[in-house]
């Protein structure tokens, strides 16, 4: 059994421009059409393997990410789509920003860009399969 | 091509007859904006009738700072004074829905009212 | 009078791609009052002016929002060029025309795909998209950016496209269309569509116009209210005459944005035609001083942007009010009175854009 055969997605957007959000979004689009490789993508967080969070957090979304964070089923992995969302690009210098994602939840990957093109998205969410795979190991030996 | 404005100074006092009297005319609001000067918050009230701008603009000391709210003449206004109390901390009084300082749920206090324009350009500039 | 029960929509919702929170007051299925909260995407972007030159802020613009991201730094530009008198060349501003009528489409496309999958017709929702990567691919041969190009900046543009690039634009265009044309017929034409918003999420004129909505939402309640009117720009050179529409239902609105996508390609058409040679930018020397409410038609309506300058490289004040701002006063009119299962659709129906709104 493995969930690389066809891992699901959930997205949340933190504080992000849009940029992004539409970008993913493109994704899941004819062009670029994801779910050939059986990525789905849900708006349950209990269904989800694989968080995606475009923008930073900020001071009211911070619980509302770590609640679906909480929410997801072990293994989970989670991936920090553009420059907002890994470091809080220059809105880290907002009064009411406290940066990447990775203030409020562990993230095992970041895909860099402003706007993180489609290709970039696909590419990190296949780095995060590898990542969930080796997490579904250690949890079958652990 | 730039379009003419017009820009009334008026008085605190005269906000709500001006303001009854402008809707009553048929203008729409276009928005509502504060900017921090050095010694006074200058309040501009906007509004358009067919393309035509008109602009109130009030000022108010920045020590303890309040308005009258024109939200039950105009009732898209009171989106712009929740943001006016949380962004400089300007208490507008009898809003038709009064988030109580909740409308953005900012981790700090008025942060356009602490930091004034005239430190950072000194600083960096 | 039946219970009346709170039920929470949002802030993470399937039908949402970006956050905002809904209380909305239920008695049965009908949904009596509502009341919204925002503020998970507030930044506090306006205060950035303090920390950036004005010239730099053109990015931070750009930033408010990616969907209409070139709109944003051009309507910003535009009020410092009008501080600072400066004169843009003729061409820069075709080209900003350009761009902003290639972003409406663009937009206009992203909504009208997120509508129909609002609506549950898939295969639309993937054919609008297909669509508009057709659209996005024309901003990445001309600028190289897809959503966020930066292209443009105080004073003109970045980028020059030249005349046989164009030609193929025109071409490239006339492509788009002819792709276009089936799925507004199935946007106008098709029964699921109509059938599903017609005499949804009602707006009289009257309400459109007391509670200040722009854009679409306006333009479907019947008021012929379009920024582009008034001839900022190359718009001095080009006749927009906004589409009106009177029904003010959810299906009004989707009909007033389909046929915008018409107006806009013919205005790219019309540019690529109009064009005249020269520079694209103009020196710019010196700070801004003085203060300007710069107005510009953006996909979801009209957007002010608030500049003033203090002689300094540094902004006194960028203050920004965005459509979806404007647009939430009439939304919560349209929500009073539609059942539950309305609520998604008539949400949708404004278009609405919140890290604009919430800055």
């Amino acid at each position: 059994m493995s969930i690389k055969k066809s891992p699901w997605i959930i997205h949340y957007d933190g504080s992000s421009c849009n940029g992004c959000d539409i970008e993913v979004l493109a994704c899941l689009t004819p062009l670029y059409d994801i779910e050939r490789f059986g990525i789905i993508n849900v708006g349950n967080p209990k269904h989800a393997d694989i968080l995606l969070i475009t923008g930073g957090v900020n001071q009211q979304n911070k619980t509302v990410i770590k609640n679906l964070y909480d929410q997801m089923a072990e293994p989970k992995a989670v991936v920090a789509i553009g420059a907002c969302a890994c470091t809080g690009h220059f809105f880290a210098e907002c009064y009411n920003m406290l940066g990447g994602v990775d203030t409020v939840i562990p993230v095992d990957v970041f895909v860099p860009g402003c706007a993180a093109r489609p290709e970039v998205i696909i590419d990190g969410v296949v780095k995060a399969l590898a990542v969930l795979e080796k997490k579904q190991q250690e949890k079958v030996t652990a | 091509m730039f379009e003419d404005q017009e820009i009334v100074t008026i008085e605190r006092s005269e906000l709500i007859s001006r303001a009854q009297k402008i809707s009553k005319e048929g203008y729409r609001l276009v928005q509502i904006g504060c900017t921090k000067q050095s010694d006074h918050f200058q309040i501009d009230y906007t509004f358009d009738k067919e393309y035509r701008f008109y602009n109130l603009r009030l000022s108010i000391p920045l020590d303890h700072p309040t308005l009258p709210s024109i939200s039950h003449l105009i009732m898209p206004a009171f989106l712009y004074e929740n943001e006016m109390h949380d962004l400089f901390g300007i208490q507008v009084s009898d809003m038709i829905l009064d988030y109580q300082g909740k409308f953005y749920n900012i981790a700090k206090k008025a942060p356009f009212a602490t930091i004034s324009a005239a430190d950072t350009t000194t600083e960096k500039g | 009078m039946a219970k009346r029960t709170i039920v929470p929509f949002g802030p993470q919702h399937p039908v949402l791609p970006e956050p905002i929170h809904l209380d909305l007051v239920l008695e049965d299925e009908m949904v009596v009052d509502v009341l919204p909260s925002v503020g998970f995407i507030h930044r506090g972007l306006e205060l950035l002016c303090q920390k950036k030159s004005f010239q730099d802020m053109v990015f931070v613009a750009e930033r408010i929002c990616g969907i209409c991201s070139f709109i944003h730094g051009v309507g910003y530009c535009q009020g410092i060029e009008k501080v600072m008198n400066l004169d843009i060349p003729k061409r820069a501003q075709f080209l900003r025309v350009f761009w902003g009528e290639l972003s409406r489409v663009h937009s206009h496309l992203l909504w009208l795909g997120l509508a129909a999958d609002a609506i549950g017709f898939e295969s639309l929702f993937m054919h609008s998209w297909r669509v508009r990567e057709k659209v996005l691919a024309i901003f990445e041969e001309t600028t190289g950016g897809r959503v966020i190009f930066g292209a443009a900046k105080v004073g003109g543009v970045r980028i020059d496209i030249s005349q046989d690039k164009l030609d193929q634009l025109a071409i490239a265009l006339d492509e788009i269309q002819k792709e276009y044309e089936p799925l507004a017929k199935v946007f106008l034409e098709d029964y699921t569509v109509q059938h599903r918003w017609s005499e949804v999420g009602y707006l009289s004129k009257e309400d459109a116009h007391q509670l200040g909505a722009v854009g679409p939402t306006a333009r479907a309640s019947g008021l012929p209210q379009d920024m582009r009117k008034l001839r900022y720009g190359a718009y001095e050179d080009l006749e927009v005459e906004p589409i009106v529409e009177t029904a003010g239902d959810c299906y009004a609105r989707c009909v007033v944005r389909v046929k915008e996508i018409y107006q806009s390609l013919d205005l790219m058409r019309r540019v690529i035609h109009k064009i005249p040679a020269g520079e694209i930018e103009t020196k710019v020397t010196g700070f801004p001083q003085g203060e300007y409410f710069s107005r510009v038609e953006q996909p979801r309506g009209e957007v002010v942007y608030y500049v003033k300058g203090n002689g300094t490289k540094f902004l006194d004040r960028f203050r920004v009010r965005t459509p979806t701002f404007a647009n939430i006063p009439p939304l919560l009119q349209m929500l009073k009175g539609c059942t539950l299962a309305d609520v998604p659709a008539i949400v949708l129906s404004i278009d609405p854009c919140i890290s604009c709104t919430e800055r």
